[in-house]
């Protein structure tokens, strides 16, 4: 059974180069982000830098580290991640609970109310009117409230409800206990991992989250850290529209710190709490996806 | 003595039907104050917006507050969709909507089955985690960031670019995001770029639980290990493959907003605008609320029926198969 075949060693080395362009394909473009963002401004207008940095230089993390603007978006998009992710794990939980008890009344109703939003929306510009009417436009409350509730995740915390043994419930039912003293007793602690899961995919979407806060407010104090990045990459575009003569013109006055740096810096800046983040998760989120797959 | 069992045994789960409503009422009191908070943010948030959407059959003007505008507009009918239809712009839309998503699809969708099977084929288990980890990165990063990334990898500068010149499939460098024709074929590899690992989990979860018998078997057979990939583990996706492929047809009209507004300029918007990015444009920008509003129901409409409709299918595509 050892010997391998000649046909068994192309195979595998086709599916390992194969691996490793993906890798590549994969890594390089954050890579090479980190590289342009390590390398001193008036040096990488030169062009040429793809692997290594050339003139390593910090410049544009201090620019950034002391720019206002940046520091202070950091600040929202930390408050509102830190807010609304366990509001929203909460408001959701909170549901998932009730619609698990078979005894509850009107159980298929509330059920179709929650699921039908999952498959008709009333489009962007209705929703608008909705935020201008509560008062959340150029409110911080805006990137919270609106995103308390999320049918997809309640669906996955009901099967993991409906999938645990029931005789718990029941025992402390006998006992006594009314149905907010079980949630906390022993629904929350039990759900815990699933919890874990969603709380980790609320509180990416919280970081991540950049159109509300471009679109839905105008004071500068209410800006994240993405609506800025936003800003940034537009400043960009136009600029690349005239590139070449402001480039040389950029190049000729030997600045420290050129747009494109800032913009590479910052979007490391952006990057970086994720890539910390995520792969100490997986292990619930592979989970958590394919009980919903399972399930849906 | 009875009536006390009785009453025990009416609260147990299961015999609750056999109390009175009232009394469940009472019982469930504090299940329904649970539902509570999540039923009020669903009611703003989700059905507050379909009650807006009347704003589509009349001539809405912004100007004094809402509720006299909204019901002293002016009722226009089918109106505003009939100007969607006929100016011009809907097939415009339309066309740049289906390519993209269609695009997006012919390479996002193989894609994360061709990674999964080759993930399958690792040995090393701290390998197999290496190939995975990196792999999701993507997904998880905003469209953003991802955008940035892009437009440095394309700029006259990046990697791509460089590429293309060493291996002298062009002479100069390729503005990318300056020519319309590019646009649809940068969404469609950004989007499986983005994508493609971490659709590959569902696959994966498949892969795994596929009996290992088979593979014993069909080594004693003799078969290769791309025999067994072909003969063993593809023929076991097929189930997930279906339904993941009818699904995603579903999902056509929802080509994305992000990565569209994100990568688009006034130069390539003749191929770049979809018809999320249209509403907003006509919507948020030009404050034409109601025609933005029109085209927006217009598209839920349609995305509805077809993701009924697909829905319907999987469900009957389910039952055949041993899924």
């Amino acid at each position: 059974m050892r010997s391998r075949s000649m046909g068994d060693i192309i195979y595998t080395g086709v599916v390992y180069a194969f691996l490793i362009a993906v890798l590549f394909a994969t890594f390089y473009p954050f890579w090479n982000v980190l590289v342009l963002s390590v390398n001193s401004a008036s040096d990488t207008i030169k062009g040429g830098i793809y692997f290594w940095p050339r003139e390593l230089s910090f410049t544009s993390y201090r620019e950034i580290l002391t720019d206002g603007e940046i520091l202070h978006s950091v600040g929202v998009t930390v408050a509102r991640t830190a807010i609304g992710t366990p509001l929203t794990v909460l408001v959701i939980s909170l549901l998932a609970y009730p619609l698990s008890n078979r005894e509850l009344m009107l159980r298929k109703p509330i059920t179709l109310y929650f699921i039908f939003t999952m498959y008709f929306s009333g489009g962007l510009i209705p929703y608008y009117m909705v935020l201008k009417n509560l008062q959340l436009i150029d409110s911080f409350w805006v990137f919270i409230l609106p995103g308390l509730m999320n049918v997809f995740y309640m669906i996955l915390i009901r099967t993991y409800i409906e999938g645990l043994p029931g005789e718990l419930v029941e025992s402390a039912k006998i006992d006594g206990a009314n149905d907010l003293h079980i949630y906390f007793r022993i629904i929350l602690p039990l759900t815990l991992p699933v919890l874990a899961t969603i709380a980790l995919f609320t509180a990416i979407g919280h970081w991540n989250a950049w159109f509300d806060s471009y679109v839905f407010t105008y004071n500068p104090d209410l800006k994240t850290l993405q609506a800025v990045l936003v800003k940034i990459l537009n400043q960009y575009q136009t600029g690349s529209m005239v590139s070449d003569a402001q480039k040389m013109a950029d190049s000729a006055k030997r600045l420290a710190v050129s747009s494109d740096t800032i913009r590479m810096a910052a979007t490391m800046v952006a990057t970086l709490p994720i890539v910390l983040v995520y792969p100490f998760l997986q292990r619930y989120f592979v989970k958590g996806m394919t009980l919903g797959a399972v399930k849906s | 003595m009875n009536t006390a069992a009785a009453q025990a045994k009416a609260t147990l789960p299961g015999n609750g039907k056999s109390a009175g409503i009232g009394k469940r009422l009472r019982q469930q009191k504090m299940l329904w104050l649970m539902i509570l908070p999540a039923f009020v943010c669903t009611l703003f948030f989700s059905y507050g917006p379909l009650f807006g959407l009347y704003m589509a059959f009349i001539n809405y003007q912004p100007g004094g507050s809402f509720f006299t505008s909204f019901f002293h507009s002016e009722f226009v009918g089918l109106q505003w969709f009939r100007y969607f239809f006929t100016n011009g712009d809907f097939w415009i839309i339309m066309r740049n909507t289906l390519a993209q998503s269609l695009l997006s699809l012919l390479f996002g969708f193989p894609a994360p089955i061709i990674l999964a099977l080759a993930i399958n084929e690792v040995r090393s288990g701290a390998f197999k985690k290496l190939f995975q980890t990196v792999s999701y990165l993507p997904h998880f990063i905003s469209w953003v960031i991802a955008a940035n990334i892009i437009i440095t990898l394309l700029s006259s500068e990046g990697l791509v670019n460089k590429i293309l010149m060493v291996l002298h499939l062009t002479d100069e460098p390729i503005a990318f995001f300056q020519n319309g024709h590019y646009f649809w074929w940068i969404i469609a590899s950004s989007n499986t770029w983005k994508d493609m690992g971490f659709n590959a989990i569902m696959y994966l979860a498949a892969i795994a639980a596929i009996n290992p018998e088979l593979y014993e078997a069909a080594k004693v057979d003799g078969a290769s290990r791309m025999k067994q990939m072909l003969y063993v583990t593809l023929p076991a996706l097929k189930p997930t493959i279906v339904i993941l492929l009818i699904l995603a047809v579903g999902g056509v009209l929802n080509a994305g907003f992000d990565q569209q507004y994100l990568l688009q300029n006034d130069l390539v918007l003749q191929y770049s605008d979809v018809i999320d990015t249209y509403t907003y444009r006509y919507g948020l920008q030009n404050s034409m609320f109601s025609y933005a509003s029109a085209v927006g129901l217009f598209k839920s409409i349609v995305a509805f029926v077809l993701v009924l409709t697909v829905n319907h299918i999987a469900k009957k595509v389910n039952d055949q198969s041993l899924f």
